[in-house]
């Protein structure tokens, strides 16, 4: 009788399923997955020792870089504990602001997830109609910002800026001539927020589209149905937090749950699901989409009727109008502290956490009273996510643990930080 | 979400009298609760069992050596100017009697929505802790985090690996001691074709030097 073993595998670091730098050793018994072992740690790059070489507001970019792909839901939070420990009030239209932010990200996020989920499983046209809109929404990243990616537009007491008036446009280039450049720019004529509400009158069909080639796609279902089966019970002792956990069936989200911002104000649903398989996280997911599309609309129409200041007026912690520094003395020496020394945080600690479209992000912040963070601690929800996959992919084919990595939604910068 | 902290606050104080390694702390809205490391085991059940903490939302380790140090003597400065920001090893002001390491948990009572910090202080001497893996699953990856940043050991824990470093790295790079430049660098080496690791050549500098300074606008 032939000796029987079992093969160990090797599945990355570099592997287009891989979602980045993950090493896979895998255990397996013919095709199906006796252990997973995730080894992480190829994109670390010590953001959180870096934190502490750096004053508060300059650490805002480096948030962008954990999540790459949800860069403002990230900044929240770290501005959110900073503005803890100063103990500040952020202006009501700043909050207004994020909110309508941290929505785009989540559809931001949730596009590239379920372009990337598709394309592992093996549908290749989600990821060209999910890029299509996540164009848009990086416009309008772009337009507040000034930035399509790492925005820095969060700062610890508001905003960077209020939001401008105008929308970028195109330009008659070799590619696009005059013609074809003005249907681009159709709804690029007013200002940002009516860009942005022309793009949640379009955006609900769009999610329609995506769903007819999904949600009833025989191939889809038996890629997903009973694919990394998670019970309620196992969820809450494995660390899940976000999509995973309701996917679950547990009626979790902290934008209801501990109230930020002002998400008390906002009329929105949050979906769960039954069965805790992949399915059910794919649905939850889309109906995400579907609710932030009605949150960013709220938005939008409460930012029209009431202007007001996006940053503290305070200069101690945010920083003078550039105008006024030319002629004033006063505005000159708050711009030269802010952006030399940086401002001290009084001694404490706090742990404040956002619904990050991945699930719990949260900073635990520890000052001694310096200019910088003495212990910035990230809690990533992927990292919890992924150290569940060797129990979820286990007994399962090798095909299913591309789909388990895609239904966990992994993004490595946030998991090595 | 309502003002629990209040009452949580005074029945952790009640259950845990034996426990505490200092009183239970009420700031910014948030609980935290001190125990002696021996004792942690037993604590985080009682907290899962009968507080309902069902989730570990994060662990991590802290090195308090450096904890109100400075690298600008601001009280001197009218008179001889301000040093330059270079690092000194009396950065390192550690007393011998507070505990250098501490592991902090962050808990999440999903049924009752209440929050929790529990913080436990580790000997000097030996860097030990039991580990709560048999509580809360999710410690695994966390446990061998703090391991490897902080050279924290986890009793109990199956699997103690470094997990964030490279393989074969030397050293706990989240202690304070350690370098933000690290020890050694790595490089291609065109002579021996192939990469080469090597001291580190960059000279460690400070941008902006950390400073403390009294500001009463904030006091609560």
């Amino acid at each position: 009788m032939p000796e029987i073993r079992n093969y160990t595998l090797n599945f990355g670091p570099q592997h287009p399923a891989a979602h980045g730098v993950l090493r896979l050793i895998l255990e397996l018994d013919g095709e199906v997955v006796e252990r997973a072992d995730p080894h992480i740690g190829l994109l670390h790059r010590g953001t959180e020792k870096l934190a502490e070489t750096k004053p508060f507001n300059q650490n805002v970019p480096y948030m962008d870089r954990l999540d790459y792909v949800s860069m403002m839901c990230n900044e929240h939070a770290y501005v959110m504990a900073v503005e803890k420990l100063l103990n500040i009030e952020v202006p009501i239209r700043a909050q207004y602001i994020r909110v309508l932010f941290d929505e785009i990200t989540r559809i931001l996020n949730h596009l590239l997830w379920i372009g990337a989920h598709a394309l592992d499983v093996g549908a290749m046209t989600v990821f060209l109609y999910a890029f299509r809109e996540r164009e848009d929404l990086m416009d309008c990243y772009e337009a507040a910002s000034g930035a399509r990616l790492h925005a820095a537009y969060y700062r610890p007491g508001g905003v960077y800026r209020d939001l401008p008036d105008h929308m970028s446009q195109y330009k008659p280039s070799q590619w696009h001539n005059a013609k074809e450049v003005e249907k681009l720019n159709a709804n690029r004529q007013g200002s940002l927020l009516d860009f942005i509400e022309e793009f949640t009158r379009r955006f609900p069909k769009y999610i329609d589209e995506y769903e007819t080639l999904l949600t009833d796609n025989r191939i889809w279902k038996q890629r997903t149905i009973g694919i990394g089966v998670v019970t309620p019970e196992r969820a809450l002792q494995l660390g899940f937090t976000g999509p995973m956990l309701r996917g679950s069936g547990i009626a979790w989200d902290l934008r209801k749950k501990q109230p930020y911002e002002v998400y008390d104000r906002l009329d929105f649903a949050i979906p769960i699901g039954k069965e805790g398989d992949s399915y059910d996280r794919y649905l939850v997911r889309m109906e995400e989409m579907r609710q932030s599309n009605r949150i960013m609309q709220q938005c939008v129409e409460w930012l029209r009727n009431n202007p007001g200041p996006v940053i503290l007026q305070d200069h101690k912690i945010a920083p003078p109008k550039r105008e006024t520094m030319k002629e004033d003395m006063e505005a000159l020496i708050h711009h030269f502290k802010l952006f030399s020394e940086g401002y001290c945080v009084p001694e404490g600690e706090v742990y404040a956490a956002v619904e990050h479209p991945k699930g719990e992000f949260g900073i635990y912040l520890v000052s001694d009273g310096a200019n910088k963070p003495y212990r910035l601690k990230i809690r990533a929800p992927g990292f919890a996510h992924l150290s569940a996959l060797d129990e979820m992919s286990r007994g399962h084919m090798l095909a299913d643990v591309v789909a388990i990595i895609g239904t966990q939604d992994i993004v490595f910068g946030e998991i090595d930080r | 979400m309502a003002n629990y902290q209040p009452t949580l606050l005074d029945r952790l104080q009640q259950r845990f009298t034996a426990h505490l390694f200092s009183p239970v702390k009420l700031a910014h809205k948030e609980v935290t609760l001190e125990v002696n490391s021996s004792q942690i085991l037993s604590v985080c059940q009682a907290l899962k069992n009968e507080f309902g903490f069902e989730q570990l939302i994060d662990l991590c380790g802290i090195d308090y050596s450096a904890y109100g140090s400075t690298q600008w003597e601001t009280q001197q400065a009218s008179s001889s100017g301000f040093s330059r920001g270079v690092p000194s090893s009396s950065d390192l002001s550690s007393t011998p009697d507070h505990p250098r390491f501490a592991v902090v948990y962050h808990l999440l009572s999903v049924q009752h929505n209440q929050r929790l910090r529990l913080r436990a202080y580790l000997d000097n001497e030996q860097l030990l802790i039991d580990s709560i893996i048999e509580v809360w699953n999710n410690a695994n990856w966390y446990e061998r985090e703090a391991f490897d940043l902080y050279g924290i050991l986890f009793e109990g824990h199956p699997d103690l690996r470094r997990i964030l470093t490279d393989y074969g790295f030397i050293g706990h790079p989240f202690r304070k001691d350690f370098p933000l430049s690290g020890h050694i660098e790595m490089r291609y080496d065109p002579d021996q074709k192939r990469v080469v690791y090597q001291p580190v050549t960059v000279e460690p500098r400070i941008l902006v030097p950390k400073v403390i300074r009294d500001d009463h606008r904030y006091t609560q």
